[in-house]
């Protein structure tokens, strides 16, 4: 059954904490993602996320804490990627050789863990449902600094992603912020894996910014439409999951994609 | 009235400086100083510096030698006492920014904090609006602006958090003849409003030369600095650039001829 609710009265109060951390990772989600967008980022979250999931792997296999390993693996990725990769052309090959290293050292690790399966797969595809009380914690933390950082810096991080070069002649920081923003990134893309998995970390870091921009160009229209579709993602996604007992990150992706396609049909009629 | 003792003291002073690439030599020696609400242009052949002038200016491009100061004090990296306006490039049109946008992110783009847009500031985008005569356009994403129309928003955004020095880097070039004008005129009528300085990098001045205080004349490593009548000579010019360069003078336009390096239009005609 992919759609069953017929327990779900049982089932909701067990939730409840899956549904707030989720809550917590859309809105953060939802709002670095339009830096994402606006700094031509989608592919380097997709690098870093196979880091993470390289880093989760290893920790997995040497009994160390996964949400641990996946936010090292996160931060060295983002490190590297912010370090050499300033213009987006060297970026794109960085992220590109860092990638199936990330993944084939992930790979490596997990065959060689003994313990339960699965563990193995959550990495890869999700698994927020089955994360214990304790990551939720971490994931809820990680998500209210990563929102409480970008709300801070909002402004000058905005004025040197559209505008770099007048933002730099006013005195914007733009080497300090892009360091900054590859930090929270690395960070996010860590919480992110938790929930969605590393092969779809970009579904909750990418989609609902790029689907907000398809429809309207004011920053803070783009914003807020952006944290209500990685809302609408991941709450209905869990809410669904949950009823048919399956992984959330098929109906996350699914629900943001579909999303993603509404919101170019408008565009495209609007014309 | 400018207070008298504040326009007695420079607002710009470039003292001594010398930069150079191994052993490239941009300029040397080069003393110049920019007293309140002066109109200078800098012009002079590609790779003559001028460009590298306003970076050493804004700290983005280390002196070999000497020492800028701004207000008294050295730069730093950038500055919010600077209004730069850069040289037109086209937008993507999916940037999610208006043409509001480019002057809130001249007013406050370069503040920390929460977001907040304050009373004040709406006020300050409205009168600049009323400036640049930019009601019309102002809720337009600038992926939509002509050339024209987006230079007058640079215009707006370099002049809206009331600098005492204005930066522009070859503000009209990509622009047509007609666009030009209505643009540097924009930009005469706005320093006076605002009561700025101006250093206009360009390697045509006919579109400036009715507001221009000073010229300061980059070639060879070398430099004249005089007022339009003084540099803009044949034998001045034929000095300069140690061959014979003819300075012709038709209709209030001036044409230099014989330096290879200048992109005039000799065939047309200001109106």
């Amino acid at each position: 059954m992919i759609f069953n609710f017929a327990d779900y009265d049982q089932l909701l109060p067990l939730i409840t904490n899956s549904l707030i951390a989720g809550a917590l990772l859309a809105v953060m989600g939802g709002l670095i993602g339009v830096f994402v967008n606006t700094r031509d980022m989608s592919f380097a979250v997709h690098g870093i996320s196979e880091l993470s999931f390289a880093g989760a792997s290893v920790a997995l296999l040497a009994g160390v804490d996964v949400v641990v390993g996946s936010i090292a693996g996160s931060l060295l990725a983002a490190g590297i990627i912010g370090v050499m990769g300033a213009k987006a052309r060297e970026r794109n090959s960085i992220v590109a050789v860092l990638m199936p290293a990330g993944l084939g050292l992930g790979i490596l690790a997990i065959s060689l863990y003994r313990g339960q399966t699965t563990n193995k797969f959550g990495l890869l595809t999700g698994q927020i449902v089955a994360v214990d009380n304790p990551q939720l914690l971490w994931l809820a933390g990680i998500s209210v600094v990563i929102v409480a950082t970008l709300l801070l810096v909002w402004r000058p991080l905005n004025f040197a992603s559209l505008d770099p070069e007048v933002a730099a002649a006013r005195g914007v920081p733009i080497r300090a912020l892009s360091i900054l923003f590859m930090l929270l990134l690395g960070l996010a893309v860590a919480a992110s894996v938790q929930v969605v998995g590393a092969l779809l970390v970009l579904s909750l870091l990418v989609t609902p910014a790029a689907a907000a921009l398809r429809i309207t160009k004011v920053p803070v229209l783009v914003a807020v439409l952006s944290v209500a579709f990685a809302l609408i993602a991941v709450l209905g996604g869990i809410l669904l999951a949950v009823g048919a007992g399956l992984p959330i990150s098929p109906y996350v992706t699914t629900i943001s994609f579909v999303i993603y396609v509404v919101c170019r049909i408008v565009e495209t009629r609007r014309k | 009235m400018t207070n008298p003792t504040t326009q007695a003291k420079p607002i710009l002073e470039v003292v001594n400086a010398k930069l150079a690439f191994g052993e490239h030599t941009l300029w040397s020696g080069l003393n110049l100083s920019v007293m309140p609400e002066e109109f200078i242009a800098v012009i002079g052949a590609n790779g003559s510096g001028k460009t590298s002038l306003l970076r050493a200016i804004l700290g983005q491009e280390a002196l070999t030698d000497g020492q800028i100061l701004i207000g008294g004090q050295p730069v730093g990296r950038g500055s919010d006492r600077i209004g730069y306006i850069p040289q037109h490039r086209a937008t993507d049109s999916g940037t999610p920014m208006r043409a509001r946008d480019l002057l809130q992110m001249g007013l406050d783009g370069h503040r920390f904090g929460l977001p907040w847009r304050s009373r004040s500031a709406r006020e300050r985008v409205r009168h600049v609006l009323d400036c640049i005569d930019g009601h019309d356009l102002a809720d337009k994403p600038i992926g939509t602006l002509s050339g024209g129309q987006l230079q007058r928003f640079r215009v707006g955004q370099a002049v809206i958090s009331s600098p005492n020095l204005i930066l522009a880097d070859e503000p009209l070039s990509a622009l047509d003849l007609q666009q030009q004008q209505a643009v540097a005129n924009l930009i005469d009528e706005e320093r006076r409003e605002h009561r700025a300085s101006v250093l206009f990098v360009t390697h045509d001045v006919n579109p400036i030369l009715g507001m221009v205080d000073r010229v300061l004349y980059l070639a060879n490593g070398q430099f004249r600095i005089g007022t339009p009548d003084e540099v803009l000579r044949s034998e001045v010019l034929s000095e300069l650039y140690g061959t014979q360069v003819d300075v012709l003078r038709n209709q209030g336009r001036i044409v230099v001829v014989g330096t290879q390096d200048h992109d005039h239009h000799p065939d047309e005609e200001w109106s």
